[in-house]
């Protein structure tokens, strides 16, 4: 079996003294699309802060191509090929559009993703480059937070609640847009609470409960009994 | 025809106050910090360069060469080694170690170089002047100076507003954290805006050098000119920040022309009206 | 059915604290009798500072308004003493509560204005004004302009008929002017209103949503700070006998050393000035003949402190020990518990 492109092994997270993630493994292999669900609290913005290198972790307790990533702060991690799409979009409110998503680039790491790419994956961005980023509707914000994350070019793209705050309509519109990011050739971990936009998107999901892997397999595998005990807790 | 001459000298000084403005209002827009030493590092800027000319013998106005890229280097060092130790939610730390390095500079600068008065002389620019209109004489030195500044404030913009740089640096200011996920290092980012602000500082302290006498303890006036002019001008804007400076020169000016004791009293007093009547500033930038 | 219930203040070690510092009352009440000159003098600089830093420490550690232009009230603090007595014949001792007056009343437009700006920008923006007190001050010839003035041999007798007399007399003042400015410290923050000034200072926020009246508090607390600052400003340069701008309004002498002692000492603790003036003080009987390089080291230990021990010296301390010397501490006793925490 090849290696998996992200091997997350026994991780334990703290926020102080309050534990969040308790022994969490998880693995993604290349060109895999990865679902995280679970009810609000569970870790699941905690496990990609972790993998992000938002909180520091045990060394060894990521592994990303191989290497050690734990403890390597956040702004090392992009730069080898892991993007953070961050819960509540965060654009730089003082860029426009066009300077957020350049700002993505700022690593000038090598691969397809490049402005005018971006535009043709999310052309109503492109009408709006120069417009203020804050002054977008919650869809657009979306897009361009997803934009800015590509640019670094990631192998692995992490997307947190990227349906958060959105009208069905603007999310299915959001996920449509995902098989082509995975064609690119990035892999993806979706953090969501939609578990049936989830479910559509991803081959394998992993179900957190309370800082602990509840339930994971296949996508087509899991049953909806066995999601609902995971998901509330039997 | 006196008063034009007095408003004029007070717009062309206004510029130096606005160089001061700069190199304050950059660091607090980037990280939210305000070095009480800036006019401390100023008259550091004005010993370099007296240091310089001593020893290189170089008109003062090329020292700016070797000076700023001097300053930038202890800017970058100074906020790596200690004001990034400083810099988080509480606003004691960064302003009482700032504090504290102001005091240290000054006496340090007193123990290196005495408290006697100094002036780097820049040779016949420094009085020559020409007429900009009957009875309206110009000093050339004084012109250069706040062309210099202008063109330091222009270049900020361009440099904020146009480059990748900048963006890092608006991005930084913006969201702390999320600007890592770009993959920049705030320390580093930090340190740059820093050396940034010391580059701006170090032109300031040359014209100083060479327009007054210095000397070691006429850092903190430098600070409040800075200051003031920033609030005049309103936060978050670099042309505000010069028409501050500008508001402050000709007021000094003003006031000085009524009485000499009253220079910067006039100074303070429209910095008070306007934090009364305006407290955001003339030109506040408003965010989108 | 409510419960009822007292709020203790005191501690083991409060009590302690206490005795030990009634005795040290009544031992430094009774120097005159067993202190020279020269020894009246200092304890009376010591007191000074005792309480300017315990009022500094009130406003930028409990209120969170840090200010670098204290300095504007000592020196009008003072300028008020020798104008009233120069100028309108009040009696000296007399004019000290009178100078504090005169500083709650300008306080209040003061704080008008600095209330407009936040943080660091406040901070400059005391420093301003303290200058353009200097300015005024320099400005006014009936006091002598910008090289000051002497306070007049009258006026001088006029406090006591016999100059030792009159040194025991400033001196005594001193002592109960620094008792009463830290008694009235204390009852504040055992007081609703330092519960509130605690709750803004661990978290303004917090405080905030809470309830707090966050500005009211914090205006008052300038303005009572500002009253005692200028009260002790003009009991200092009674004793000087000598008033020039650039002395009253010293930035070195009423705000770096004050802010000094209170870093060192322990900011946000009300032992905290009380330990940095001791400090202070031995380092410069030690080493103030080095003159600016005294200084430079004052600037690099209080950096040092800083960043290495942020709660100073007594903060350590509470913090490793649970020590208090000050009966402030808040505990809830029912009536029903017949036990002791």
């Amino acid at each position: 079996m090849p290696e998996p492109l992200l091997d997350v092994r026994a991780l334990d997270a703290y926020y102080g003294d309050f534990q969040a993630l308790f022994g969490v493994s998880l693995r993604v292999a290349a060109g895999e699309v990865v679902a995280v669900i679970g009810a609000n609290g569970a870790g699941k913005s905690t496990l990609l802060k972790c993998i992000a290198g938002v909180i520091p972790s045990r060394r060894d307790a990521i592994l990303f191509d191989g290497e050690p990533i734990g403890d390597a702060p956040a702004h090392t991690v992009v730069a080898r090929g892991i993007a953070l799409v961050p819960e509540g979009r965060r654009l730089f409110s003082s860029l426009s559009v066009e300077e957020n998503l350049l700002i993505g680039g700022q690593l000038g790491r090598p691969g397809p993703w490049r402005l005018s790419r971006i535009y043709e994956l999310f052309p109503t961005l492109a009408a709006r480059r120069r417009v203020p980023s804050t002054s977008l509707s919650g869809g657009e914000q979306q897009m361009v937070a997803i934009g800015r994350a590509l640019m670094s070019n990631p192998k692995l793209l992490l997307c947190d609640e990227i349906s958060l705050g959105l009208a069905p309509v603007v999310v299915r519109d959001v996920y449509a847009r995902l098989p082509a990011i995975v064609s690119e050739g990035s892999s993806l971990i979706i953090v969501e609470q939609d578990i049936v936009q989830a479910l559509k998107a991803a081959d394998h999901v992993y179900c957190l409960q309370e800082g602990r892997v509840a339930l994971a397999g296949a996508a087509a595998t899991l049953t909806r009994e066995a999601i609902s005990a995971a998901y509330f807790g039997a | 025809m006196e008063w034009a001459n007095i408003v004029i000298q007070g717009v062309l000084i206004g510029g130096l106050y606005a160089m001061f403005a700069a190199g304050l209002a950059l660091i607090f827009g980037v990280m939210r910090l305000v070095n009480i030493a800036h006019g401390d590092l100023i008259v550091l800027a004005a010993y370099i360069a007296l240091m310089t000319t001593d020893t290189l013998g170089m008109n003062p106005l090329l020292a700016i060469l070797i000076v700023a890229p001097i300053m930038a280097a202890i800017g970058y060092c100074l906020q790596r080694a200690l004001l990034n130790r400083t810099l988080g939610d509480d606003l004691l730390p960064p302003l009482l170690v700032t504090f504290g390095l102001s005091v240290i500079i000054q006496n340090a600068l007193l123990e290196l170089f005495t408290a006697d008065s100094r002036r780097l002389s820049a040779g016949a620019i420094e009085v020559a002047s020409f007429p900009l209109a009957p009875g309206i004489w110009i000093g050339v030195l004084p012109l250069l100076q706040f062309v210099v500044a202008v063109a330091v404030i222009g270049a900020l913009q361009l440099l904020f507003y146009r480059t990748a740089f900048g963006r890092a640096f608006r991005a930084t200011a913006d969201d702390q954290s999320v600007s890592q996920l770009m993959g920049l290092d705030n320390r580093h980012v930090f340190a740059l805006a820093m050396a940034l602000s010391l580059t701006v500082i170090a032109i300031a302290g040359v014209f100083i050098a060479v327009r007054t006498n210095f000397d070691p303890a006429i850092g903190p006036a430098r600070l409040i000119f800075g200051f003031e002019a920033v609030i005049i001008g309103g936060l978050g804007s670099m042309w505000g920040t010069l028409a501050g400076g500008i508001i402050l020169g000709v007021s000094q000016a003003i006031g000085a022309q009524i009485n000499p004791g009253w220079q910067l009293l006039a100074g303070h007093l429209a910095f008070l009206l306007i934090l009364a009547l305006r407290p955001e500033g003339l030109f506040p930038k408003v965010k989108g | 059915m409510t419960a009822s219930f007292k709020v203790e203040h005191a501690t083991r070690s409060s009590r302690i604290g206490m005795a030990a510092f009634a005795m040290a009352l009544l031992l430094l009440a009774a120097a005159p009798a067993w202190g020279g000159r020269d020894d009246l003098r200092l304890l009376a600089e010591i007191y000074a500072y005792v309480a300017l830093a315990s009022l500094w420490n009130l406003l930028a550690g409990y209120a969170g308004l840090v200010s670098v232009g204290q300095q504007a009230y000592v020196g009008l603090g003072a300028y008020v003493l020798f104008a009233s007595t120069i100028l309108a014949g009040v009696h000296p001792l007399l004019a000290v509560p009178v100078a504090g007056a005169v500083a709650a009343i300008v306080a209040l437009p003061v704080a008008g204005l600095m209330f407009r700006l936040r943080g660091h920008y406040f901070a400059i923006g005391t420093w301003v004004v303290a200058e353009v007190f200097r300015l005024s001050a320099s400005q006014i010839s009936a006091l002598g302009g910008g090289s000051g003035i002497s306070l007049p041999a009258s006026i001088v007798t006029a406090m006591a008929p016999s100059r030792q007399l009159r040194e025991f007399l400033i001196y005594w003042v001193a002592l109960a002017l620094m008792v009463a400015v830290l008694a009235a410290i204390v009852l504040l923050l055992r007081s609703r209103y330092g519960l509130a000034l605690t709750a803004i200072r661990d978290n303004e926020l917090a405080a905030r949503s809470s309830g707090v009246d966050v500005t009211r508090t914090k205006l008052v607390v300038y303005i009572l700070t500002a009253l005692g600052t200028a009260m002790i400003g003009a009991l200092i340069f009674l004793q000087k006998l000598r008033i020039s701008p650039d002395t009253a309004f010293s930035v070195n002498d009423w705000t770096a050393f004050v802010i000094f002692i209170t870093v060192v000492g322990g900011i946000g603790r009300v032992e905290g000035p009380i330990i940095g003036t001791i400090v202070f003080f031995l380092l410069r009987q030690t080493l103030a003949d080095l003159g600016s390089l005294y200084l430079l080291m004052l600037g690099a230990v209080a950096i040092a402190v800083m960043l290495l021990a942020p709660k100073g010296i007594w903060g350590f301390l509470a913090g490793r020990f649970g020590w208090q010397l000050l009966p402030l501490e808040r505990r809830l006793r029912f009536a029903a518990d017949a036990r002791t925490t």
